[in-house]
């Protein structure tokens, strides 16, 4: 698994991120923000919910406190992703590997690292992140310097990228994999819940993420623990495995 | 907003979001043994995207139909196991088309 092999696989990701980096690159610079300002918290951040909720905040003047708060909220999931990966990772990589790592752990990243066939390599890693990370500073920087040249109509459809992405991840998962599919409606129905009932409907995204993807995993795997890992090819690995023979 | 406040507001988020992506590969670095936590782990992607997706991606794009378009066509390329790329990239088009249908008969 090259370097090459990562770029490639982040494509699609850096795709979507353009879309979105643009997005939160426009709503910044329209609520008072220099052009430089949301370039630099994407630079340093990396974290798309994260950055818009974080940047409306100091856009509002809000208590270092409250933005505090707000963004661990928001991305304590990410601590979560971060302990799944380590397994998949193994032990072969050190601190310093570890640390770089660290800052490209997105939800794109994680799920597309996730579904990977192979063992995972520090140079993999690297590419895939550094795509998507272009993607997501380069969205950054033409939505703060351009503004509104893309017509409107482009700009909502390429809102659908991410989405669609993720529904390519779970969809094919959950066809060969019985125990996946109940996960995945589960959490559908979960996720429905919070969405549309009210009063549960203003728990902020971060929460209901972490609520609703602990709870129904942690019934599922109650119900049904897997055998001995490394016996059996997972769904996910099935399913990449196909994509790239689709892809020769 | 002073340039203070932006520089320090910046850190701030940079630190949290940091040090939460940080915590798991730094501190959990030998493999759980445990069959329910192996299983738990193994699950949790599908089951945070899912949460994700769902309902949100209805709501995505500038209207409803062009929303259930979009997710109509990203669901059939899936379940007959499509690329990443092809399934993003068709259901951007699905979008795209289903609004200029619509600007055309509203």
């Amino acid at each position: 698994m090259k370097f090459a092999n990562g770029l490639k696989d982040g494509i699609s990701i850096a795709l979507g991120y353009i879309s979105v980096a643009f997005a939160y690159a426009i709503t910044a610079v329209s609520a008072g923000f220099p052009a430089w300002f949301p370039i630099l918290v994407s630079l340093t951040n990396f974290t798309g919910t994260g950055q818009f909720a974080g940047t409306n905040l100091i856009a509002a003047g809000a208590g270092l406190l409250e933005l505090f708060t707000t963004m661990l909220i928001i991305n304590i999931r990410y601590t979560l992703m971060s302990v799944s990966l380590s397994q998949k990772m193994g032990a072969g990589f050190p601190l310093w590997q570890r640390a770089i790592l660290s800052f490209g752990v997105t939800d794109e990243n994680y799920a597309v690292a996730m579904a990977s066939p192979k063992k995972l390599t520090f140079p993999y890693l690297m590419g895939l992140m550094s795509c998507s990370f272009a993607g997501w500073v380069g969205g950054t920087a033409l939505g703060a310097v351009l503004g509104d040249i893309l017509p409107a109509s482009l700009l909502s459809a390429l809102g659908i990228a991410l989405f669609a992405m993720f529904v390519a991840i779970i969809i094919p998962a959950s066809r060969d994999d019985g125990k996946v599919l109940l996960l995945v409606a589960l959490s559908t129905a979960a996720s429905c819940l919070f969405y549309f009932t009210p009063v549960l409907n203003r728990l902020s995204d971060g929460w209901v993420i972490i609520i609703c993807s602990v709870v129904c995993t942690a019934v599922v795997a109650f119900l049904f623990p897997r055998k001995e890992s490394g016996e059996e090819t997972t769904p996910a690995e099935n399913a990449a495995a196909q994509e790239k023979e689709e892809d020769k | 907003m002073t340039l203070k406040s932006m520089l320090i507001g910046c850190l701030v988020m940079f630190a949290v979001t940091y040090i939460t992506k940080a915590a798991g590969l730094l501190l959990v670095r030998k493999k759980i043994t445990n069959k329910y936590v192996q299983s738990f782990l193994y699950y949790i992607p599908y089951s945070v995207l899912a949460v994700m997706v769902f309902p949100g991606i209805l709501f995505s794009t500038a209207s409803l139909w062009s929303g259930i378009a979009g997710t109509a066509v990203a669901l059939v390329l899936s379940y007959f196991k499509r690329g990443l790329l092809v399934v993003s990239v068709s259901s951007i088009a699905a979008v795209f088309v289903a609004e200029q249908l619509i600007q055309l008969f509203a």
